[in-house]
């Protein structure tokens, strides 16, 4: 897995990425070939005007004869026409089959997102990916919808125009191709330094807004050590690099085009001089000279264009590789059943066979854990802060696979399993409820159809929410503002029981909370978590001790490992780390809540 | 919208002498530009009447014929050098200009007080410094230039036709207000479609946003296929929404081509009768025709220039929203230089006088009181969110104080110069912010033009702060980078950097807020007792959430929502036996777990 840096510019064509993309227009051939016939016949019609143009002064013009004039003005007119529709015709499919492609490519994307696992997500930001969906593929867009097909369209007026001139004088079609190779060097030597100019304004470009973001996030540091005057003097600086790439790339700019319309001067000159000798000795007509001098005219426009698509080319190349790197990142954890669902029977069996763990490299956060944990029996799992309480969670979902050991439910490894017949056994409940934008209800079901309206209400009555969610506007249909900012800690506790709660599953999952809340909300998540508990196998991880006092059994983790096992009286007889905990907890309750005495243990309230 | 502009002025008249000469060369180029079709005229025409032999002189043929060639190649090179010229003067000054407002714009945020930047996300004023002021660039340089150009080549080529042909020239000019017309309407539809997928490409964002933010529930509760479904609904949104303005832009050229064809159709058609009937030499037709398309440029452009225009006014008018904020905190206005000179003439003694302090309309402080002297030590403590942090942050006036209430050697802090107040500080918050440089010059951040203060090097105070051995083991030592592309430092080894950066400025008063709170208990014991001498310099005010940080302090003021609820020395408090006994009890018993 590689991490995607956002700051690399790439080569302007790279074949292997090339064949990649264009591999995306493989569904819209038929899209394709429309837009290929309108560029053929639009290219067409562009050759058709100039040479309406020398039957009007050889015809006519010259011969005075004045009655086929309305012929060609006619012909003229539907040229025309025919232009604006293919014009409309080429541009209007070659811009929906991009945005096409890029639905396409932004659903892989995004599917591909879904399936990769924690880790993946532990070593990329949130902001960085979401880059990938975004701001590269409308990059990519650019080169499908106008980069690709107005190349095409270039080079086929480039040897359209060509054709045309050889075919109508090939002794003057020579005279004005003769400027060709300058134009080609001119262009090669713009083409280059424009390339690195835009760099060079792209990398400066980069540090300005680092250190801005930088300078602004860090503005109190700035002005406590009084750097205010240094660090402006820094960012004029930059500021200033900035504007001389700026500076540079408008000689090459300021250069270039007049470069090419000198070169075309002397094709149009050359034109004069050696074509009008040869219509003076009557080898040419006059009106094959203005024809000619007009799609001379013609013939550099393509070339300066096709030097404009340089940028999107090579923009495009490198938002492809990004996001092909994070298309190809394989995906870790898979769903490949090797267990029928049928041979999973039983009612929430899990067992820890020695379970190593680490995050990162051998930085081991659980040490050869192993615990069982009986059909409907509720487990508590304390422990310090960093103890590795957590990880047992994100293991068990397959959030992360095990280094060393192995994880069953009922009895079968759970890596062949898949992922939905594992993880819809579990309701979890997470430290910090995360709300979706969207409707109380919706934020309940979570996308899952099958859960009725009965099974919501059941559910929101069941833990108590029913009695603030009626208080919303909307209630159940209300929508939950700002992920649930709105709502009270202790609301969005119980919205997330009931939201487990509908989903009935075999095993509860408790990621305990450790913010404070209310006395009263205090005892209705008391209240609500019986309810979830009852007849389930549970496993909670416990902050407050008080939840799992009468646990049928309780884990002790410290520094990664199990350190003790037993229920509340059997853990606080051996007086070890249990006991320990358990005095500093309520000792925490009598310090920072001091009008609230820990409501199971009365008797601890006085000091 | 006209006081906006006379905003801008100031800018652009610094470079008026190059938008002056730019200007020269800009008529020049035009004029230029539009000679050419006048000699293509006389070479055609010269042509055509040695055809119809009015003309004799064979001889003279080649002669004449190659004098229009290089005529016309001298008149390109002539342009080709003027064009140059303006572009290369007039859009530099643009750029000039850019850079100009960018300065000014970063200039005035650094006035800007911390709670302006609370208040405004770093994202939205970013782009105010790159994507605005890219568009009022483009109003300031390229506008200006094209709207100049357009003017002047619609004016002579105007006139240029109507010495050729008045009715033919009324006959061809019949389309091109549409076109004007045309491109106008395009480009505002065009932006006005453009809005809304941008709207709708924030929407997909967020989505994005949320369920990769929320990656744990969405797949606990397998809610991945809802979530793609969710997600496609958006896309096909986006889609559609792009598709309307796809319909746009794709008519958009076409029609611009459509209307300027009809303008040459109608000087093929009714110019042609006009060579025929001897009204017009085939030389003025040619030339006409080319100056039918160079009319074209202009009407494209005003266009385009108004949309210009439009754009660049609102972005310059985003820009002055933040450039017209009057920074709240300010030096005070009869600053007497004689209590302080300078920095080094701070004593250091710090008097919170019955300060009661409100941020967003809620009391954050109210009525603390409390002093310190060099030498002391003024502890903190409390829960998250008693006010601890926001007295502290009063000091330097990160946050402005209300009047009379903080005072550093019996002067208001607001009566000081806020470059000397600020300078005799040494401040280490909870979360440093260190920036992406090395080592070294993030320690010494604050050295520079402390030389009469007697600074300590940066080795020195690396070594106070107990960061030494960190540093040693880095590749590149006190040369490592830090951040992105360099190492990434722990959470202590932040905050010991942030330490001896403050350390470095030698201070006559050090805030410690919270400053160790990442830096294990062992160490923080060793840093503390290598700062004794130099706390002996200065007066300390220690925020702390580990006890055993302030058990030696002086006074200890116990916050709680902003109040000081116990006030006395650790003996004192913990005979009180109140919050702080409390907590202290817990944090033994904490100490003792961690050891086990």
């Amino acid at each position: 897995m590689s991490d995607f840096h956002d700051e690399v510019l790439g080569k302007a064509y790279d074949a292997r990425l090339m064949r990649r993309l264009l591999g995306y227009l493989r569904p819209h051939t038929r899209v394709v070939a429309i837009a290929i016939s309108a560029i053929v016949g639009y290219s067409v019609l562009q050759l058709v005007q100039p040479y309406l143009t020398k039957i009007a002064i050889d015809d006519h013009i010259a011969t005075g004869a004045i009655e086929g004039l309305d012929r060609i003005a006619l012909a003229f007119f539907i040229v025309l026409i025919g232009s604006f529709v293919l014009e409309y015709v080429q541009t209007y499919t070659m811009q929906i089959m991009g945005q096409r492609i890029m639905f396409d490519l932004r659903m892989e994307i995004y599917r591909h997102l879904q399936q990769l696992d924690l880790r993946f997500y532990d070593r990329n930001p949130v902001g960085r990916l979401m880059t990938r969906v975004t701001t590269d593929v409308d990059t990519l867009n650019d080169l499908f919808a106008s980069g690709v097909i107005s190349v095409f369209r270039d080079v086929f007026t480039l040897v359209g125009i060509m054709v045309v001139l050889l075919v109508m004088d090939w002794r003057l079609a020579l005279v004005a191709f003769s400027v060709l190779p300058f134009i080609a060097w001119v262009t090669h030597w713009f083409r280059r330094n424009a390339r690195d100019s835009y760099r060079s304004v792209r990398g400066w470009i980069a540090r300005i807004n680092a250190f801005l973001q930088e300078n602004i996030t860090g503005m109190a540091t700035v002005q406590v050590f009084c750097r205010e005057r240094r660090n402006y003097a820094q960012f004029n600086e930059i500021n200033s690099r900035h504007r001389d790439a700026h500076v540079d790339s408008i000689f090459y700019y300021a250069t270039f085009y007049p470069a090419i319309e000198l070169l075309g001067a002397v094709a149009t000159a050359l034109l004069i001089w050696y074509g009008g000798g040869q219509v003076v000795q009557g080898a040419v007509e006059l009106g094959a000279l203005v024809a000619f001098l007009q799609y001379s005219q013609r013939f550099f426009r393509p070339i300066s264009d096709l030097s404009e698509k340089f940028n999107i080319m090579q923009s495009a190349m490198a938002s492809s590789e990004r996001i092909f790197g994070l298309l190809d990142t394989p995906v870790a954890i898979t769903s490949v059943p090797t267990r029928e669902a049928q041979q999973l029977n039983g009612r929430g069996h899990i067992r820890f066979e020695n379970v190593w763990f680490a995050y990162r490299d051998d930085d081991f956060v659980l040490r050869d854990v192993s615990f069982d944990v009986a059909p409907g029996e509720r487990v508590g799992v304390v422990g310090a802060t960093g103890a590795g309480k957590t990880t047992l969670i994100n293991l068990l979902m397959r959030f992360y696979d095990v280094n060393r050991g192995r994880i069953t439910i009922n009895n079968v490894d759970i890596r062949e399993l898949s992922l939905s017949e594992l993880r819809r056994r579990f309701g979890f409940v997470q430290q910090d409820v995360y709300l979706f934008s969207g409707t109380v209800r919706e934020n309940i079901c979570l996308g899952h159809d099958e859960i009725t309206d009965v099974d919501v209400r059941a559910a929101v009555a069941s833990v108590h929410a029913n009695r603030f969610i009626d208080q919303l506007p909307g209630g159940l249909d209300g929508e939950v503002a700002e992920r649930g900012a709105t709502l009270s800690v202790g609301q969005r506790q119980l919205l997330s029981f009931a939201r487990a709660l509908a989903f009935a599953p075999e095993v509860l999952v408790l990621d305990e909370a450790t913010s404070s809340v209310d006395t009263d909300t205090e005892l209705l998540i008391q209240e609500a978590l019986h309810v979830l508990m009852a007849d389930r196998t549970t496993i909670a991880i416990a902050h407050r001790l008080s939840t799992v006092q009468d646990m049928d059994k309780i884990l002790v983790f410290h520094k990664g490992k199990l350190r003790e096992t037993g229920n509340h009286r059997e853990l606080l007889t051996q007086r070890g780390l249990y006991h320990k905990l358990y005095q500093l907890q309520y000792r925490e309750q009598e310090g920072v809540q001091t009008e609230s005495p820990p409501l199971s243990e009365p008797q601890a309230a006085g000091t | 919208m006209s006081t906006a502009v006379s905003k801008l002025y100031p800018y652009l008249f610094r470079y008026r002498h190059r938008f002056a000469i730019g200007a020269v060369f800009l008529v020049l180029a035009t004029a230029i530009n539009l000679l050419a079709p006048w000699v293509l005229k006389l070479a055609v025409d010269a042509l055509a009447n040695r055809l119809r032999g009015t003309v004799v002189v064979e001889l003279g043929t080649g002669l004449s014929l190659g004098f229009y060639a290089v005529l016309l190649v001298g008149i390109a090179v002539a342009g080709g050098v003027c064009r140059f010229l303006m572009r290369r003067i007039i859009i530099g000054a643009s750029r000039e200009i850019e850079r100009d407002l960018r300065n000014d714009f970063f200039r005035h945020l650094q006035r800007l007080p911390l709670a302006y930047f609370q208040a405004n996300r770093t994202g939205d004023l970013m782009s105010r410094a790159t994507n605005d002021l890219a568009a009022v660039r483009m109003m300031a340089g390229p506008a200006v230039m094209y709207s100049a150009t357009t003017v002047i080549t619609f004016a002579a080529a105007l006139g240029l036709m109507l010495s050729i042909s008045p009715s033919l020239t009324l006959y061809a000019l019949l389309p091109l207000p549409v076109v004007s017309v045309a491109v106008k309407w395009f480009g505002s539809a065009i932006y006005r479609h453009s809005e809304k997928i941008q709207e709708q490409l924030s929407h997909l964002s967020a989505i994005v946003q949320e369920v990769l933010a929320g990656v744990r529930v969405v797949r606990a509760y397998q809610r991945e296929q809802a979530e793609v479904d969710r997600f496609r609904i958006a896309n096909l949104e986006y889609v559609s929404r792009s598709q309307s303005l796809i319909q746009l832009q794709s008519a958009f050229h076409p029609s611009l081509a459509l209307f300027l064809g009809l303008s040459s159709l109608v000087v093929l058609w009714i110019g042609s009768q006009h060579v025929i009937g001897g009204r017009m030499t085939v030389g003025e037709f040619v030339a006409f025709n080319a100056y039918v398309v160079m009319l074209s440029w202009p009407m494209i452009a005003f266009g385009w220039v108004t949309n210009m225009l439009q754009r660049g006014m609102a972005a310059w008018q985003r820009m002055l929203d933040v450039l017209e904020v009057e920074p709240s905190i300010l030096d005070p206005k009869n600053v007497s230089l004689d209590t302080f000179p300078d920095a080094s003439a701070v004593r250091g003694t710090v008097e919170f006088r019955d300060l009661t302090f409100a941020y967003n309309g809620r009391e954050v402080l109210s009525h603390v009181s409390a002093s310190v002297e060099p030498g002391q030590v003024l502890a903190l403590v409390g829960p998250t969110g008693s006010g601890k942090s926001t007295l502290v942050d009063l000091v330097p006036r990160l946050f402005d104080p209300p009047p009379g209430t903080v005072f550093v050697d019996g002067v208001d802090v607001r009566e000081i110069p806020l470059d000397i107040l600020r300078r005799a500080i040494g401040y280490v918050p909870q979360e440093p912010f260190l920036f992406s440089e090395t080592i070294r010059n993030n320690v010494a951040f604050g050295a520079s033009g402390r030389s009469a203060h007697g600074s300590l090097a940066v080795e020195k105070s690396v070594a106070l702060a107990c960061l030494d051995t960190d540093i040693e083991q880095f590749p590149r030592g006190f040369e490592t980078a830090v951040g992105e592309r360099g190492i990434t430092l722990s959470g202590g080894q932040k905050q010991r950097t942030a330490l001896a950066r403050a350390l470095l400025t030698n201070p006559r008063i050090l805030i410690l807020d919270d400053a160790l709170s990442a830096v294990d208990m062992h160490t923080e014991e060793e840093i503390l007792a290598q700062l004794r001498d130099m706390m002996q310099q200065c007066s300390s005010i220690v925020v702390a959430h580990r006890l055993s940080t302030v058990r030696d302090a002086d006074l200890i003021l116990v916050l709680d929502d902003g109040r000081v609820v116990e006030r006395g020395t650790h003996h004192e408090l913990m005979a009180m036996d109140g919050l702080y006994a409390a907590v202290h009890r817990k944090q033994l018993l904490e100490k003792e777990l961690d050891e086990t």
